[in-house]
C-alpha cells in the first residue's frame, strides 16, 4: 500500500498551493539535504512531466529550493527561498526537461560541494507524499517518512548479514529492506527502514564493517 | 488494515464502532503512537483548518490576482436572506471557497486530501458543525472518517490530479466530506458509503486543467461544488437512497477513468479551460507580469 496513515490524507500542512507540486516537491528536496548531509554549494534540478509544465504557477522551484535549506512543507520562508538560497552562497539551476517519466511529477536532484555530489530522483504521487526512486543511479523506494539508514557497499557475501547482526544488538527492528546492486560483485546499496530511533553509534559500528564504504542515516 | 471500502464498513459494523474509530484503531497500530498522541496530531491539524477558514472569511487576494474575495461575496449573500439553496449548504460552499482563496494565496492550510481539493472537507465540516453542535472531538472524528475513505481511494486509484485528474482531487475530498457528514449526522457506516458512492459518481471524468498551471481557476469554484455535492449526496443518504453501483466499484472506475484520461488534461495546463483563448491570455498576462 503507498499510503499508510490517516495523516497523509489529512495532511499535511503546509504552505500552499499545491500538495504535490508545492509540498511533495518541498519534501523531496529536503530528502535530498538530508541525504546529502548538509547544505550543498550547488544544487541541479531538472523537473519532468507536469512538474515541468507547471512548476512556475505551482512554486515548485522555490519549494524545492526551500526543502534543500531544510524548510517543512509548512514553513513560510518557502516563498522566498530563491532569494534566501543566494544570500546563504548556494547556487541553484532548473532545467526543464521534455523526456516522459513513469511518473507525471518527477524531479532529478544533483548536489554538489567541494567534496562530493549526489544525485537523486523524486517523485510526488499525490497529496504530499512522496517516493525517492533512485540514489545515485540505485534503484531504490524511499517515503522519507520512516527513521533509515542507507548502506552502500561491495557485492560480497556476508555484508547484509553482518550490518543486521549489528542493528540486532542494538536492539532495532527492521520496517523495510531492500538491496541492490549496480553490477555482480561491485557496488551494492542497501536501504533499511527501521522503527526505532537511529544512533550515532550504531552507525559507527556499521561503518567499521569490512566492504562498507558508506553509511547515511535519514531521520524523520 | 482495510483495503476497500467494503472492509472498512464491515469492520465498523462487527465493532459496533464509528468508521472514524477504525481509522483510528489502525492508526495506532501502523505508527506504534498512543491514542492521545494521534488525536492530539488531528486536533492541531483541525486549527489549521479553523484559521484558514476564518482568514478566508476576512478576504484573501491571490500573488495573480485570479482569486480571492469569493467568500466574502458569500456570506453577504447569505445575510441577505434572498439565498435560494438553502443557508447550511450555500455556509459550506462560502467556507470552502474561503481555504481555497487561502491557499491560492500562498497561506496556510492542511490538505484534505491535497492542497488543490483542501476546501471541500473542512467548508462542509465547519457548516454543519452550526447545525448538528458537534464536540471538538466529534469534529476531530469527522477527518478521520474522512480520512478513511480517502485512505481507500489514495491506495486503490488516486488523489493526485496529474495522476487521475479533478476526480481524483475535488472528486475524493467531495466523497470523504459526504461520507463523513453522514456519520456526523447519525448515519449508518453503510450509509456513509452509499453518499461516498453517490458523490463520487457525479464526479468521474472531471479533469485538471487550471488556467496558467495555477491552482486557482476552475479549482476554487470546483471546491465550491465539490463542498455541495457532499451535501446533497450526504442528505440523500441519510434519506434512505442508496448507489446501484457499490462505493469500491466507482473507485475502481474512477482509477480506470483516471488512467485512460490523456495528460493534456492531468494538472499540464495543455488542455480544456487551460487551453481556452482566455485562459492563454491570463497565462500571458500573469507570467508576462512576473517575467520569471
Amino acid at each position: 500500500m503507498k499510503y499508510r496513515s490517516a495523516f497523509d490524507i489529512i495532511g499535511p500542512v503546509m504552505i500552499g498551493p499545491s500538495s504535490s507540486h508545492t509540498a511533495g516537491a518541498a519534501r523531496i528536496g529536503r530528502v535530498a539535504r538530508t541525504l546529502f548531509g548538509h547544505q550543498p554549494k550547488r544544487a541541479e534540478i531538472y523537473l519532468y512531466g507536469s512538474f515541468a509544465k507547471t512548476y512556475k504557477g505551482h512554486g515548485t522551484d522555490v519549494a524545492i529550493v526551500g526543502g534543500i535549506l531544510d524548510f517543512d512543507t509548512f514553513d513560510e520562508r518557502i516563498p522566498s527561498s530563491l532569494t534566501l538560497a543566494e544570500q546563504a552562497g548556494m547556487e541553484v539551476q532548473f532545467t526543464v526537461e521534455e523526456a516522459v517519466t513513469d511518473h507525471p511529477n518527477t524531479v532529478r536532484i544533483k548536489l554538489f560541494d567541494d567534496e562530493k555530489e549526489m544525485e537523486l530522483v523524486g517523485i510526488s504521487i499525490g497529496g504530499g507524499t512522496i517516493e525517492i526512486i533512485e540514489l545515485n543511479s540505485f534503484a531504490l523506494k524511499l517515503s522519507g517518512e520512516h527513521p533509515a539508514i542507507l548502506v552502500v557497499h561491495n557485492d560480497q557475501f556476508g555484508v547484509i548479514s553482518n550490518v543486521t547482526k549489528i542493528l540486532a544488538q542494538h536492539e532495532i527492528n527492521i520496517g523495510h529492506m531492500e538491496v541492490s546492486r549496480k553490477e555482480k560483485g561491485k557496488m551494492a546499496l542497501m536501504v533499511i527502514e527501521v522503527d526505532q530511533k537511529i544512533d550515532q553509534s550504531l552507525m559507527d559500528d556499521i561503518a567499521e564493517l569490512t566492504n562498507v564504504t558508506q553509511v547515511i542515516k535519514m531521520v524523520d | 488494515m482495510f483495503k476497500n471500502v467494503a472492509e472498512l464498513v464491515e469492520l465498523a459494523e462487527k465493532e459496533n464502532v464509528k468508521i472514524a474509530e477504525i481509522m483510528i484503531r489502525q492508526e495506532i497500530e501502523v505508527t506504534g503512537l498512543t491514542r492521545e498522541a494521534i488525536i492530539e496530531k488531528m486536533d492541531r491539524n483541525l486549527t489549521v483548518m479553523e484559521q484558514a477558514v476564518e482568514r478566508g472569511l476576512n478576504g484573501v487576494t491571490s500573488v495573480s490576482g485570479l482569486t480571492g474575495g469569493d467568500a466574502v461575496l458569500l456570506q453577504k449573500y447569505i445575510k441577505s436572506g434572498k439565498a435560494l439553496s438553502g443557508h447550511t449548504l450555500l455556509d459550506a460552499v462560502s467556507k470552502a471557497v474561503a481555504t481555497n482563496e487561502v491557499n491560492a494565496a500562498m497561506g496556510t492550510i492542511c490538505a484534505t486530501p491535497t492542497a488543490g481539493s483542501a476546501g471541500v472537507v473542512p467548508g462542509t465540516l465547519f457548516a454543519v458543525k452550526e447545525v448538528l453542535n458537534p464536540t471538538r472531538d466529534e469534529m476531530i472524528e469527522f477527518l478521520f472518517t474522512s480520512a478513511a475513505f480517502g485512505f481507500v481511494v489514495a491506495n486503490n486509484a488516486s488523489i493526485s490530479g496529474a495522476a487521475g485528474g479533478c476526480q481524483a482531487e475535488v472528486g475524493s475530498a467531495s466523497g470523504m466530506a459526504a461520507a463523513a457528514i453522514t456519520e456526523m449526522a447519525g448515519g449508518t457506516p453503510s450509509q456513509s458509503a452509499h453518499a461516498m458512492a453517490i458523490t463520487l459518481k457525479n464526479m468521474l471524468g472531471l479533469v485538471c486543467d487550471p488556467v496558467a498551471g495555477l491552482v486557482e481557476v476552475p479549482c476554487v469554484k470546483r471546491n465550491a461544488m465539490g463542498a455541495s455535492n457532499a451535501m446533497t449526496a450526504a442528505d440523500m443518504a441519510l434519506a434512505g437512497i442508496t448507489s446501484r453501483i457499490p462505493c469500491d466499484e466507482v473507485i475502481d472506475a474512477m482509477y480506470r477513468i483516471g488512467q485512460t484520461m490523456p495528460s493534456a488534461l492531468r494538472e499540464t495546463a495543455e488542455g480544456g479551460l487551460a487551453a481556452t483563448p482566455t485562459g492563454r491570455r491570463l497565462e500571458a498576462e500573469i507570467f508576462g507580469k512576473q517575467s520569471k
